[in-house]
């Protein structure tokens, strides 16, 4: 009989652990994935094209693409901004600094949402003010993208921070004694180092924005063909007993996300070499 | 032409005196180690010196300028980091380029001229031909050649050098301070050299400093400083390391 390794574990417990986790990958996340695609094509792919072709349906998904074309690249370029000041800087507060930027994680998204009605809605803050000068931000674009920039705003910032951190600011210093600019420095060096990073969390941060339901359904009054976003126009469909319109709208918004997770395998593998030189020291 | 630094002092934040009133004279072209033990303010002077970091008080004189007035990114002082801070995303030809890369189109040099630069200074460093690697590909003291000849791509008008060997074996160390003087030599740079390790700085250095906690023990000549120990602490940190 062959001797175990002191640090292998018992194969039964291998078997299990993978077994675990196998089957749960499949109960929880691959079956109702497959559910939402099976029920959309239920009655034949024609029939889910043509629900699709509904007005309501087009606005609802050029919504979710304009939030998430605003929000994303601000997201991105504030990302980036927090990472590079607690990554690269000592101030005082940073500690609290980064605990806010965890915020967004930990607050329920309804109530990111009801913190914007309380100060832009008609009866907030500054709700008075904002219909004096007719500006629409609740039940409009400007609440549905502020909604959708609170609760995705760590993606980024947080794929950023450990990785600034790990790789210090010997780089930057040695770039600024060599003579560059805070520009040059930025765009040859540090984002060179970071762009995997970067591109992560950015794909992480769109597929959130465009899928983001709890903080957008508080600020876009759900008006058909003009503030439902598409989560937000599945339940309304769904509602509507329309189930094959609603998982239409749905597989839609699941092969989105499939198709950023299939973006960034093939980007990984196909700049494996370069990840992997970037990484090693 | 010289190196005139006048009571430098620097506290770090929180309060704790890095550097009490540093005093030290370098004629031109002088090859001088900072030597002490950690926290005794050697890197910290060496960072002021490139602009790195900011002395509260006092001043630095160099070629009769006030070298503290200038920015770090047109003192033209080449640094070279413990840790090399190579470009990691960039072959060792583009790190090497990088100080002439960034400059001004009307003070660049052209395409064909600082591939001829990376080359010479390739040659220089003795890593013909490893231009197209890139750092991780390369040993420690390859790497720190690398960093040395990006330093000197800028034809710096000081050197530093901040424990240079600090992170590889001793055979390779002592091949490549034997080399580093006898480069220094070839091109008349001012070197300050930051160092822990006693023997290393006076085997290569014109002038050491010894520092302890913020200030200067001792500045001279290797052997006044080896023969005549100033200060209990020279006596103690030289003994300690000869013993």
């Amino acid at each position: 009989m062959r001797t175990r390794g002191a640090t292998e574990d018992h194969p039964l417990m291998r078997w299990l652990l993978t077994a675990v986790t196998i089957s749960f990958v499949i109960l929880f996340l691959l079956l109702p994935l497959i559910t939402v695609f099976a029920a959309a094509l239920e009655k034949g792919i024609a029939m889910a094209w043509n629900t699709l072709g509904d007005p309501d349906t087009i606005s609802a998904i050029e919504l979710t693409f304009i939030t998430a074309l605003i929000a994303v690249p601000l997201n991105t370029a504030f990302g980036v901004a927090a990472a590079w000041a607690v990554s690269k800087y000592d101030f005082r507060g940073k500690s609290i600094l980064t605990a806010f930027i965890d915020l967004p994680f930990s607050v329920s998204p309804v109530i990111a949402g009801l913190i914007y009605v309380l100060i832009f809605g008609l009866q907030g803050w500054m709700g008075p003010w904002l219909r004096e000068h007719d500006i629409k931000i609740i039940f409009a674009l400007p609440g549905i993208v502020l909604a959708t920039m609170f609760v995705t705003f760590p993606f980024v910032a947080r794929e950023l921070i450990p990785l600034m951190n790990d790789q210090g600011r010997d780089e930057e210093e040695a770039a600024m004694s060599l003579g560059a600019s805070g520009l040059q420095t930025f765009f040859r060096v540090t984002l060179p180092s970071i762009k995997w990073g970067l591109l992560y969390g950015v794909l992480l941060c769109n597929a959130r924005a465009m899928g983001e339901f709890g903080a957008v359904s508080v600020v876009s009054g759900h008006i058909r063909g003009q503030t439902n976003t598409m989560p937000l126009h599945v339940e309304v469909l769904y509602n509507d007993y329309q189930f094959v319109a609603a998982f239409a709208v749905a597989a839609v918004l699941a092969l989105l996300a499939l198709v950023t997770l299939t973006l960034k395998s093939f980007l990984e593998w196909r700049y494996a070499d370069e990840i992997a030189a970037v990484h090693r020291h | 032409m010289s190196l005139v630094i006048d009571s430098v002092t620097k506290r770090f934040r929180g309060g704790a005196a890095a550097l009490q009133g540093v005093s030290l004279t370098a004629p031109q072209g002088a090859f001088v180690a900072l030597l002490g033990p950690s926290g005794s303010g050697k890197t910290t002077l060496l960072r002021i010196l490139g602009g790195l970091d900011f002395a509260d008080t006092g001043s630095v004189r160099f070629a009769d300028v006030n070298w503290l007035g200038v920015p770090a990114r047109e003192r033209k002082a080449g640094f070279v980091f413990q840790h090399y801070a190579l470009f990691r995303h960039m072959t060792v030809a583009k790190n090497i380029a990088f100080g002439l890369e960034i400059r001004p189109r009307r003070s660049r040099p052209s395409k064909a001229d600082i591939a001829l630069r990376v080359k010479e200074l390739l040659a220089l460093v003795q890593l013909d031909g490893l231009g197209d690697r890139y750092p991780s590909q390369l040993s420690g003291g390859q790497r720190q050649r690398v960093a040395l000849a990006r330093a000197l791509a800028i034809e710096p008008r000081m050197l530093l050098l901040d424990e240079p060997f600090g992170a590889l074996d001793a055979k390779v160390r002592k091949e490549l301070r034997v080399w580093l003087r006898a480069l220094h030599d070839k091109m008349g740079i001012t070197t300050i050299f930051v160092t822990h390790d006693q023997e290393e700085a006076f085997a290569v250095a014109d002038l050491v400093a010894v520092m302890n906690q913020g200030r200067i023990e001792q500045y001279g000549q290797p052997e006044t400083v080896k023969r005549a120990p100033n200060t209990a602490f020279v006596q103690d940190f030289i003994g300690a390391g000869a013993a």
